[in-house]
């Protein structure tokens, strides 16, 4: 059980990075438009032409 | 009957008009739909007809908008209009990027906003609003709030507080675990509680500062709601816990309150994103009043075309004014020197020299706006009911927690109690189902200004409609011809609306759609227009106008309004007629299956009549005076019918205020005087029904749900008291209430459409990956 004592504060870090990553998405604006990815995919012209 | 290949709207004249898209010949409805698709065709945009989920809006026909100042550095921000689906967002911008000198577009989607650079150069602020304009759609520059940043921030900070919430929420619970089934040795159990106390500290001190925040508000107030029992759960099991975690002693609860929080804020963010987006649909309003730099007492030129810059008195000129978008009133007020205009109404006819009043943030128009920052601020009896609940839960919880622990002399119980009874599933059950409802509303072209309104609407007996207008299209049309002369109706329509096409006036917009030939007009307010057209010289206007120039008077009475003339003699006479709105027919029959309706107007007693008669409105009133319809609306509600009141806003301020719920036509609304529970943003009566519809079933929902959550409390309590609840039976007694309300809430709130099919049953095809 002693990696317990490794793998915890680990997981506690990880989150803390975690948690920076998807504050640095959210100021980057990547939230602000949550309609427009699920539109691009149907507007995106890939037939053979 | 086929349906308009563009808009979905029956075709009323198959053959008349069409287009060649998507690889064959189309039925379309209306000069403006096929105007609309040849553009969108020849630009090779036909892709939009395979990705849109819905059918585009009908397209007016043309006229010509308000002028458009052109901004000196070629950017501006654009409210994008008349957008029925995503893929409509994407043609325009689409469009845009290929209009000549656009350098930069960007579309967001989600608030429907569009910002455009260009170089002034090439490109035109007038010439973009027109490509915009030549698929459909309308823009209307603006000037972006100062709000819209703190409005960002706040979403922002918003959905930041929930991911910690949620992120934090899982984590912990993956600590908790171990200890609720197995034997842990107690080094690592400490392990594990340190770990869940450094991460419970975010989501406490961050996540959920909204409900120590409300807590502290409802204790200044001395109003205990639902934010002070949450705050004291929240606090209570963190300090009890952090205690525990530092003594090694005791039980820890950090599972339980950041599941909580998570919970809590998830609702609450979507509360916030409702808010934000009705306050946005409001801001269409906020355009209308340009002009912050003139002052009171100065007196300003405006042209033909161009808006009122402020809310002031006319002083010389005589004109007419295009009001609707603020008062709902389609036909054009005529003004006199000495007439009021309302800042953000379009002057028509001529020059005008207007003494400004009111300015900015006093005016009109500014008023309305400010009605969005009401919505959601009252609560429906109910959810007031859920506060009264709180506030004894709160007295008692806090007695029970003391005694119990006293009486097992275990503080561990009486935390127990705290954290147990926190009131999680209490404060879900409304808000999450009013904010579905609202939401499906919006997109059915209703906008909940006070979530009240649902509760009255759920008990209306009654539907007092006040204004013929609402019920009609609000624009002329030409209902029949009846020819004078030697021109047959051809070639007198011809006339007509080659003479009317020089002007801005509502009754020109009859005419519109029609061939025209280019004329040198001469307007005279008030009376007509003159014109040479193809050598002839040509009256178009009133009786006596006309007579003027043929110089005979017409001998017949012909119940006509508007007369064509030329020098030799009469031509044609014109009778216009107010259309009804499509969707009214259908949708006072529905609505008189539930509820008796009322048609309570000011207008004349003849129109009125015409009007019930056409809809089969057995109870109607004409020539009312706003008194009167107030009184007519008290005798109803002293008879104890529930009234539901559908007007424009203007002037019917005492009778929509008195009413149990009111309804306002979103395109026009005076603003100071608006009293509306609801406005009709699409400015349909169909929205109206749905309203009706929906308020049933989510009040049936928040009723189950406030029984769920008091049962829920009502058996968690004694168990947490008699000292049966530890933190692994608090964590799922959370869990289970709050998702059976969640659960309950996410039952389907559809509105039944079947009856829709007739006018819109769908031509367009579903996406295609071919």
């Amino acid at each position: 059980m002693e990696s317990l004592y490794l793998l915890v504060p680990l997981s506690v870090a990880l989150v803390f990075l975690i948690g920076w990553l998807f504050w640095r998405a959210l100021e980057s604006g990547q939230f602000d438009d949550l309609e427009r990815p699920a539109q691009d995919v149907l507007a995106d012209d890939d037939r053979p032409k | 009957m086929t349906s308009c290949f563009h808009c979905g709207l029956p075709v009323l004249e198959p053959g008349r008009h069409r287009a060649f898209l998507l690889g064959a010949e189309r039925e379309l409805c209306c000069v403006g739909c096929e105007a609309v698709a040849s553009t969108i065709a020849a630009g090779g945009f036909e892709r939009y007809y395979e990705v849109r989920t819905r059918n585009a809006s009908r397209v007016p026909a043309p006229s010509d908008g308000p002028l458009i100042e052109e901004p000196p550095n070629g950017e501006a921000s654009l409210i994008l209009e008349r957008i029925t689906c995503g893929a409509c967002l994407w043609l325009i911008e689409e469009v845009l990027r290929r209009t000549a000198g656009v350098r930069e577009v960007h579309v967001n989607f989600a608030t429907r906003r569009a910002q455009v650079a260009w170089d002034p150069a090439v490109a035109t602020l007038a010439g973009i609003v027109a490509a915009i304009r030549g698929v459909g759609y309308d823009a209307c520059p603006y000037e972006p709030r100062r709000q819209e940043d703190a409005e960002r921030r706040e979403r922002r900070t918003a959905l930041w507080r929930v991911f910690v919430a949620a992120f934090g929420a899982m984590q912990v619970m993956m600590y908790a675990f171990p200890a609720y089934v197995d034997e842990v040795s107690a080094d690592s159990l400490q392990v594990m509680r340190w770990a869940s106390l450094l991460i419970t500290l975010p989501v406490l001190f961050f996540s959920c500062q909204p409900f120590f925040a409300g807590a502290r508000r409802e204790l200044a107030a001395g109003a205990i709601g639902l934010e002070t029992p949450i705050a004291l759960g929240l606090a209570a099991g963190f300090a009890a816990s952090a205690w525990a975690t530092l003594t090694a002693r005791g039980e820890v609860y950090f599972d339980s309150i950041s599941m909580l929080a998570f919970l809590l804020l998830s609702a609450r963010y979507a509360e916030g994103e409702l808010r934000r987006r009705a306050v946005r649909s409001l801001d269409r309003l906020l355009t209308l009043v340009p002009r912050k730099d003139l002052a009171p007492g100065t007196s300003a030129v405006v042209a033909p075309g161009e808006r009122f810059p402020a809310d002031g008195v006319l002083l010389s000129g005589r004109s007419s004014a295009d009001e609707s978008l603020l008062t709902g009133e389609s036909r054009a007020v005529a003004k006199r020197p000495g007439d009021a205009v309302v800042g953000g109404s379009v002057n028509l006819e001529q020059p005008v020299t207007m003494k400004v009043t009111r300015v900015g943030s006093d005016t009109q128009a500014a008023a309305i706006a400010r009605l969005a920052e009401r919505a959601g601020a009252s609560k429906p009896r109910l959810v007031e009911a859920a506060d009264r609940v709180a506030r004894v839960l709160t007295y008692v919880v806090i007695a029970v927690a003391a005694l119990s622990g006293l009486y097992w002399e275990n503080v561990w119980v009486g935390v127990a109690v705290l954290v147990v009874t926190c009131p999680c599933a209490l404060a879900l059950s409304a808000p999450v189902v009013l904010t579905r409802a609202a939401s499906r509303l919006l997109g059915h072209g209703a906008l909940l200004t006070r979530a009240s309104a649902l509760e009255a609407l759920e008990r209306a007996t009654d539907v007092v409609i006040d204004k013929t207008g609402t019920l009609t299209e609000g624009r002329l049309a030409v209902a029949r011809a009846t020819i004078l002369g030697r021109l047959d109706e051809q070639a007198c329509l011809s006339l007509a609306a080659s003479l009317e096409a020089t002007s801005r006036h509502p009754i020109a917009r009859a005419f519109s759609g029609m061939e025209t030939r280019p004329v040198e007009a001469h307007h005279a307010v008030g009376e007509g227009i003159e014109g040479r057209v193809d050598g002839r010289l040509v009256r178009i206007g009133r009786r006596d106008f006309c007579a003027a120039l043929c110089g005979s008077s017409l001998e017949k009475d012909i119940p006509a309004s508007v007369f064509l003339a030329d020098e030799s003699g009469w031509l044609a006479a014109f009778e216009l007629e107010d259309r009804l709105r499509p969707d009214a027919v259908a949708a006072i029959a529905r609505m008189k299956e539930r509820v008796t309706v009322h048609l309570a107007s000011g207008d004349r007693e003849e129109i009125v009549e015409d009007v019930a008669g056409r809809l089969g409105i057995a109870r109607w009133q004409g020539a009312m005076t706003p008194q009167a319809k107030h009184d007519y609306v008290e005798r109803l509600q002293r008879e104890g019918r529930v009234v539901a009141m559908i007007g424009d806003g203007l002037n019917d301020a005492p009778v929509l205020a008195l009413a149990d719920v009111s309804f306002a036509m979103g395109a026009g609304a005076d603003a100071a005087q608006l009293r509306a529970d609801v406005v009709l943003t699409g400015n349909s009566l169909q929205a109206v029904l749905d309203a009706f519809q929906l308020s049933r079933k989510a009040m049936s929902l928040v009723r189950q749900n406030l029984a769920w959550a008091l049962a829920y409390n009502a058996l968690a309590l004694p168990l947490a008291a008699l000292g049966h609840i530890g933190p692994w039976e608090a964590a799922i007694f959370m869990a289970a209430s709050s998702a059976a309300v969640l659960a309950n809430a996410a039952r389907p709130l559809e509105i039944d459409t079947a009856w829709k099919a007739s006018t819109s049953s769908s031509p367009s095809r579903s996406p295609s990956y071919s």
